[in-house]
Parts: C-alpha cells; sequence; structure tokens
C-alpha cells in the first residue's frame, strides 16, 4: 500500500501529466483555451478570478520553498524552525484564503449565473472537484498540524519524500509517517496532476511570458503550404473522415 | 523605405441604402455557428445612434486603441505590457453579452406542433444562452432608422462629442435630423492594437496583403484583443473559447475574388483594391502629436505605384508584378489618394484603419431639397455645405477626429461632380468653373462619376490573387476540401457527397467557382447540384433555391442537443 501510494502513483500521475500534455498539444491545440466565460459574467468573476489566481500564485511559490529547500538551508542561514513555522503559516494561510475566497466566488457564480453553468460540462465539474478538494484538504492539514494542537514538521517527512522521488529512491516511510491529513492532500494532488492535461488546466501552461519581449504587431507569411494540401492538421481533420 | 502591400477597401456611404444584405451573407458564410451567433463581422448601423456594440465610439470606457503619452509614444489605451499581464485574470473592459445583445431564437415547433385550438400559435423567443424563455430588448441594430434616437441620441458618443464643439446644437425633431448608414467591417489597421495586445501572440498581420487573421490555434483566450480593438471588431466565440474575427474572406480574395459582403452589396458601394505603403513610416505617421494630422500623415504613408522608384523599391521587397499593378489601377488609391474624397474611419484611435470612407453629401441634398432649394445646384450645394455646420461638424468627428476641413473639401468635390454631371446630363453645357472650384478638371471629374456611379465589376474590385506564380496551386486548394467550419456543430458538418461532406475527389475550387460565376444571374435553377460529389459552398451560393446538401442531413440523434434547436 504505501509503495503504492507513494512510490508508482507519484511516477504515474508525472507520467500521465507530461504525456498528456504533449498529447494535448499535439493533438488538441484548438482546444487549448482558458474557455472564459466572462462575456456572460463579469462583475463576479473581476473579483474571484484575480482572488484565487494570484492566491493560487502565492500558494505555489509557497509549496516551492516548502518542498524544494531542504531545513538544513534555511538553518544554515540562520532562520531557525519556528521563525520558519510562523512566516510560511502566516503567508501561507493569507494566501489560501484568497484561493479559497476566490474559488468559492467562482464556483458559486458557475451554478448561479444561468449561461455560466450551462458552460460547465462534466469534465469542468470533475476538474472542479479536485481542485478545490486539494486546496481544502491542504488548508486543513495545515491548519490542524501547526495551528491545531499536532505540531507536525512536514519539512522532515513530506519535503525529503519529495525530493527523494527526484531521486529516483523514493523514502515511501518518510511518507507513511505522515499524518493522514497531509496524506489526502498529496493524493489529492497526485490525482489532479494526472487530469491536469485533459481538463481546462492546461492554460496554465501557456502563461504568455514572451509577450513582455516580442515587437507589438507580429507579421507572418501566408502558410507556405496552403490549406487543404497535405494531410489536415490535428484537431482540424473533418469530422466525417 | 519598406514598401508592402495591403487591400484595402473604400466604402461609398451616399449609395448605402442600409438593407443589411452585406451583414447577411457575411453570417451566412462566417459566423452561422454556435459561440459567434451575437457576432456580425459585418455590420450597419444607423447614424446618428450608439451602434454595435453599444457606445464602442467611447475609448474612456472601452480603452480601445492608443494613446500617445507625453514622451510622444504610443501605448495601448488599454496599459502597457506588464498591465496587461497583470490583468490577464479577468479583463477589467471586456464587453459583456448584453453591451451586444443576448442571441436568441424562436420556438417554432410550437407554431407545428400546437394542437388543435382557438388561439394562434406564437413561437416565442428563447434565449441562446440559457435555453430559456427571453424578452427581446437589444440587438445589433436596435436603432435602426433613427429608432428612438429622440429620446436616446445623446448616447451616441458621437453626438456627445458635437454638442460640446457646436453651438448649434444636434437636433432630433423629425424636420431637423438626419441620418445615414455605416457598414463596418475589422479595419485591417496597419498598426493594429488587437495583434499588439495579444499575449499568446496568435494574431498576426499578413505579410503579403495586409489581412489581420487570428490564428485558431495559438488563441488562448485571454480576450485582450476584443479590448484593444478600438472598433470593436474581434468577439469572442464563447462556446469554443477563442477569439474570431472579420478575416476579409482571405480565402476569396486569395483567388481574386471580392470579399463577400462586396459581392453582395446591394448599392454597389464597395471598392476593393491594393495599396502600397512604407512600413517603416507607419510608427511615426500614427504618433503625431496633433489628432487632425492623422489623415494627412495616413496620407503620407501610402506610396505612389506610378513612382518608378517607388516600384523598384516594391519589387526589391518581393512584391510581383502583377500586385504591382494591381496597385496603379487600384479604385482604392484612386478615391483615396488622388481624388481625396474617401476618409478613414476614427484616425484618432491611431491604428491607421484600412476600410475608408467616402462621407454622404446626401444629408446636406436633402436639407436643402426639403427647405425649398435646388439641392443640385452648385451654389446652394456650396454654400449649404458650410452653413449645415451639424452633418458636417458630426461627419468630422466620424473620419477626421473632428477637423471639418477635409471632409468639407471631400464634400465639394461630390458637390461639384453632382452639378457638373446634371448639367451634362440634361444636355446642357458644363460649366468648367465648378470643377475649377475643388481643384479638378473638367475630364478628372467624369472620372471620379465613372468610378462613383457606373464602374462595373472589374473596376470596383481589382485583386491580383496570391501570387501569379502559384496562382494555380493555391486555387485548387484556397478552400480546403474539409473547410475549416467542419468542427463538430459547425455548419460544414454533414455530408453531400456519397460517402458525406468531403468525401471522394474534390471538385477543384477554381473549377466551382468559374461556373459558379458564369451561371450566376443567367440560371434560374440552384446553382451546383449536378453530380455525385456535389457540395455546397456557401462562398459561391447564388441564394438561388435550396440546394441539396445545403443543410446536414436530418439525424435524430442531434435532435435531443439541445445547443442545437432551430438554427
Ligand atoms: S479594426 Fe481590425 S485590425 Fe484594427 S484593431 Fe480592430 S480587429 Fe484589429
Ligand atoms: S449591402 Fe451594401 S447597400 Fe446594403 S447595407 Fe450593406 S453596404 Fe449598405
Amino acid at each position: 500500500m504505501n509503495t503504492m501510494l507513494w512510490a508508482v502513483l507519484p511516477y504515474l500521475s508525472l507520467v500521465v501529466l507530461i504525456g498528456g500534455t504533449v498529447w494535448r498539444h499535439r493533438y488538441d491545440r484548438f482546444g487549448w483555451t482558458t474557455r472564459s466565460s466572462q462575456l456572460y459574467e463579469s462583475r463576479l468573476l473581476r473579483v474571484g478570478s484575480p482572488l484565487f489566481h494570484y492566491g493560487l500564485l502565492f500558494v505555489v511559490a509557497g509549496h516551492v520553498v516548502g518542498l524544494l529547500v531542504p531545513q538544513s538551508w534555511t538553518n544554515a542561514v540562520g532562520v531557525g524552525e519556528h521563525a520558519y513555522h510562523v512566516a510560511a503559516t502566516a503567508l501561507g494561510l493569507a494566501a489560501a484564503a484568497a484561493t479559497i475566497a476566490g474559488i468559492v466566488l467562482l464556483i458559486r457564480r458557475r451554478r448561479t449565473t444561468g449561461p455560466v453553468f450551462l458552460a460547465t460540462t462534466r469534465n469542468d465539474k470533475l476538474m472542479y472537484l479536485f481542485l478545490a478538494g486539494t486546496i481544502l484538504a491542504g488548508t486543513a492539514a495545515t491548519l490542524w498540524n501547526t495551528v491545531g494542537p499536532h505540531e507536525h514538521n512536514y519539512r522532515e517527512t513530506i519535503s525529503p519524500w519529495f525530493r527523494s522521488l527526484s531521486y529516483l529512491r523514493p523514502r515511501t516511510e518518510l511518507m507513511a509517517r505522515a499524518p493522514i491529513t497531509y496524506q489526502v492532500h498529496v493524493v489529492l494532488a497526485m490525482l489532479l496532476f494526472a487530469l491536469f492535461p485533459f481538463t481546462r488546466l492546461v492554460h496554465a501552461f501557456s502563461a504568455p511570458v514572451g509577450y513582455l519581449f516580442r515587437p507589438y504587431v507580429v507579421y507572418r507569411s501566408r502558410d507556405a503550404r496552403p490549406p487543404g494540401a497535405g494531410e489536415p492538421r490535428p484537431g482540424w481533420e473533418p469530422v466525417d473522415r | 523605405m519598406r514598401v508592402m502591400a495591403q487591400i484595402a477597401m473604400v466604402m461609398n456611404l451616399d449609395k448605402c441604402i442600409g438593407c443589411h444584405t452585406c451583414s447577411v451573407t457575411c453570417k451566412q458564410t462566417w459566423t452561422n455557428r454556435g459561440g459567434v451567433e451575437y457576432a456580425w463581422f459585418n455590420n450597419v448601423e444607423t447614424r446618428p445612434g450608439q451602434g454595435y456594440p453599444r457606445r464602442w465610439q467611447d475609448q474612456d470606457t472601452w480603452q480601445g486603441g492608443w494613446r500617445r503619452n507625453r514622451r510622444g509614444r504610443l501605448r495601448l489605451a488599454s496599459g502597457g505590457r506588464w498591465h496587461r499581464l497583470s490583468r490577464i485574470f479577468a479583463n477589467p473592459r471586456l464587453p459583456t453579452i448584453t453591451d451586444y445583445y443576448e442571441p436568441w431564437t424562436y420556438d417554432y415547433r410550437t407554431l407545428t406542433d400546437a394542437p388543435l385550438g382557438d388561439d394562434i400559435p406564437v413561437a416565442r423567443p428563447r434565449s441562446l444562452l440559457t435555453g430559456k424563455p427571453m424578452e427581446i430588448t437589444w440587438s445589433s441594430n436596435w436603432d435602426d432608422d433613427l429608432g428612438g434616437t429622440g429620446e436616446l441620441g445623446h448616447l451616441d458618443p458621437m453626438v456627445a462629442r458635437t454638442r460640446e464643439k457646436v453651438a448649434d446644437r444636434i437636433r432630433f425633431e423629425f424636420e431637423q435630423t438626419f441620418m445615414f448608414y455605416l457598414p463596418r467591417i475589422c479595419e485591417h489597421c496597419l498598426n493594429p492594437s488587437c495583434v499588439s495586445a495579444c499575449p499568446s501572440g496568435a494574431m498576426y498581420k499578413r505579410v503579403e496583403d495586409g489581412i489581420v487573421l487570428v490564428d485558431q490555434d495559438g488563441c488562448r483566450g485571454w480576450r485582450m484583443c476584443v479590448t484593444a480593438c478600438p472598433y470593436k471588431k474581434v468577439y469572442f466565440n464563447h462556446k469554443t473559447g477563442k477569439a474570431e474575427k472579420c478575416t476579409m474572406c482571405y480565402p476569396r480574395i486569395e483567388v481574386g475574388l471580392p470579399t463577400v459582403c462586396s459581392e453582395t452589396c446591394v448599392g454597389r458601394l464597395r471598392y476593393l483594391g491594393v495599396l502600397l505603403y512604407d512600413a517603416d513610416a507607419v510608427l511615426a505617421a500614427a504618433s503625431v502629436e496633433n489628432e487632425h494630422d492623422l489623415y494627412p500623415a495616413q496620407l503620407g504613408v501610402f506610396l505612389d505605384p506610378e513612382d518608378p522608384a517607388v516600384r523598384r523599391a516594391a519589387e526589391a521587397a518581393g512584391i510581383t508584378h502583377d500586385w504591382i499593378e494591381a496597385a496603379r489601377r487600384s479604385p482604392v488609391r484612386t478615391l483615396i489618394a488622388e481624388y481625396r474624397v474617401a476618409l478613414p474611419l476614427h484616425p484618432e484611435f491611431r491604428t491607421m484603419p484600412m476600410v475608408w470612407y467616402i462621407p454622404p453629401l446626401s444629408p446636406v441634398v436633402d436639407a436643402l431639397t426639403s427647405t425649398g432649394h435646388d439641392g443640385e445646384d452648385a451654389g446652394n450645394l456650396f454654400g449649404a455645405i458650410d452653413t449645415l455646420r451639424v452633418p458636417l461638424e458630426y461627419l468630422a468627428e466620424l473620419f477626421t477626429a473632428g477637423d471639418p476641413a477635409p471632409v468639407r473639401a471631400a464634400l465639394e468635390r461630390l458637390a461639384a461632380m453632382r452639378s457638373y454631371m446634371r448639367a451634362i446630363n440634361l444636355d446642357e453645357e458644363p460649366d468648367e468653373a465648378i470643377p475649377a472650384r475643388v481643384g479638378l478638371t473638367g475630364t478628372q471629374v467624369r472620372d471620379l462619376y465613372r468610378l462613383l456611379a457606373i464602374a462595373k465589376y472589374d473596376e470596383r474590385y481589382v485583386i491580383p490573387t496570391a501570387a501569379i506564380g502559384d496562382a494555380a496551386r493555391l486555387e485548387e486548394s484556397a478552400l480546403p476540401d474539409g473547410c475549416s467550419l467542419d468542427f463538430a456543430g459547425g455548419p460544414g458538418m454533414g455530408g453531400s457527397g456519397p460517402f458525406g461532406e468531403a468525401s471522394g475527389r474534390p471538385v477543384p475550387v477554381s473549377v466551382e467557382n468559374f461556373h459558379a460565376l458564369r451561371d450566376r444571374g443567367t440560371a434560374d435553377r440552384p446553382a451546383d447540384t449536378a453530380g455525385p460529389g456535389a457540395r455546397v459552398n456557401l462562398l459561391n451560393w447564388d441564394g438561388n433555391g435550396r440546394p441539396a446538401g445545403l443543410f446536414p442531413p436530418h439525424d435524430e440523434a442531434r435532435r435531443d442537443d439541445p445547443g442545437e434547436t432551430d438554427r
């Protein structure tokens, strides 16, 4: 069971994440979009969406630091265990609050605005379930194990386990020692990653950083190969073929 | 000097009868699909009026186009690069569907399925967004023919601006009002703000013909282009989550055919042709300080293909011989640069638009005639153009950023043409002093008259094919046999060949077009029905009857799909 959850599942979800993304990029570039519903409703979205996205950016940054920076490093620069935890918890909870407020607003909007609800696919609902589940489980775990009664230092269990994944020698016993609340969060997250390439979440991979560096007006030549020549591009095959 | 070629359009507003044929044929061709029900790549609005989407000209609200900052540099009105990326999670200035209108269909089935009874069944409107019954309160042309303008006319941003400047206010009382129609498509700008705002770099201007397009595979649905286009001519497809816009019917242009809106225009008021311009001069011209200088600055960007130096530079830049020849014969260039009767729409947006308009003289003539004057007498007309300040100032807000001088000059040239040609029609001796007053000769006036009044198809549309060298190859394939509308639920879905749409060997498009065009107007049977493998090509369907295969075959399974109701 431990091996299954903490050694097989992570690699499986990583493979699906990468493979799925490559596949999606090759075969469904047309479907690769945010599929924004702002056209239907703008008032709630304008509050909820930035709240959620900016909150999430901070949450992701927090995870990067928490998981990738070993405890010994922070100790070495003189940040003690306690100080680190206070800072991480405060910042993390603020970011989590923004993220949760945002996603609650967005889900509520989805449910109550007629056209937005109609435009919600089953795929979206599944994705929302896992996304919201992961975020809530993570927040609950943090609250329970740091602020709450059960002090647990995840930087001695989860973080080394996570890093051990990259040496291809997963230390499953570390994860097995982590509290169940964290375990739920991690499993949900791995499932979410496996789902990622097949949902609208892929738009996260299109963060348009290049925009900052390109000239304003883009010129392009007419397709050298005229349309219709050769095999149809993936995602554009005529339906009846 | 970097010579580039641009396919440009001129519309003669005097001849637009507001019939909306252009809008409807365009819609049939490009936007009769789910997700873009509300989008009109070509729309015709009554002026004065709010337009479509409502009050699109009001850039304080929508923040389209460019602004010149104090250092004399251009910046997108909706903010710089960092600013735009920081707003990527929710575009603060995106028009919502109500600013366009909520698309609807009718509950047609009650008309046929209602049980026998005393009441006549009614087809009620149903929203295409929610599927629920709805009340229709706005649409793409709600204030058609000044409908409601008496009360709502002040909402026209250009009326507001004109009233600020002119003491005698624009009046909407019946006897004092004026109106004309303004057909609008994407301007295929030289300095397109939509392209500049696209974070993904999916929008681009084609090097060969200047047509501005959206790469559907590259678009990620950030919606920044919708805000950035000051003409609000990029639409967001709410089903596919991608931006779509007027394509200048590039598959037709590539084979030398005019756009669908031009082809079907009842007033025959559209002109298409090539303009050569200096791409290096565009940015400076778009950045001139005084907004009134934008029109002359844009004229300065255009190059004269009669100048041998320009022709040499064009050839060096890889522009083919037939494009240069087409530029010399371009009716668009004649109207814009030679006679200067055509003016750009809202040059103050600084995008350097490339669909230009000949301002309407009719409001002036009508006003004269209704007060008992001879509306075509040169003396009366010249006086009237100036004294009837209101239409003039209003036109200036539309076409020259508020500078009445170029509008007056264009109208005077048209007035001179009218009275000069009337003398000829009445077999009188034309007065050569009239053209001289506007700086033209009698011959030039006759030329202008010919171009505006009787020019035939091949004089109005001078369109070189994609490239003479590989024209044949392109013609054969300009319309892919499975066209881009063939995705699920698209209009191309369904079939007409033996094994469905696009089965078997495709008939070369050029052959199809050739026959369809030759038969048009003479045939009294629907075009394009003969033989197996025939399919209906909406791009050249002549509207004659209902050829087999126009609609997808009856399919029970699709009936249950709520998105497909009675469209
Ligand atoms: S008018 Fe057309 S080319 Fe110009 S900014 Fe708008 S969409 Fe772009
Ligand atoms: S088809 Fe021609 S005349 Fe009719 S509305 Fe369009 S531009 Fe005007």
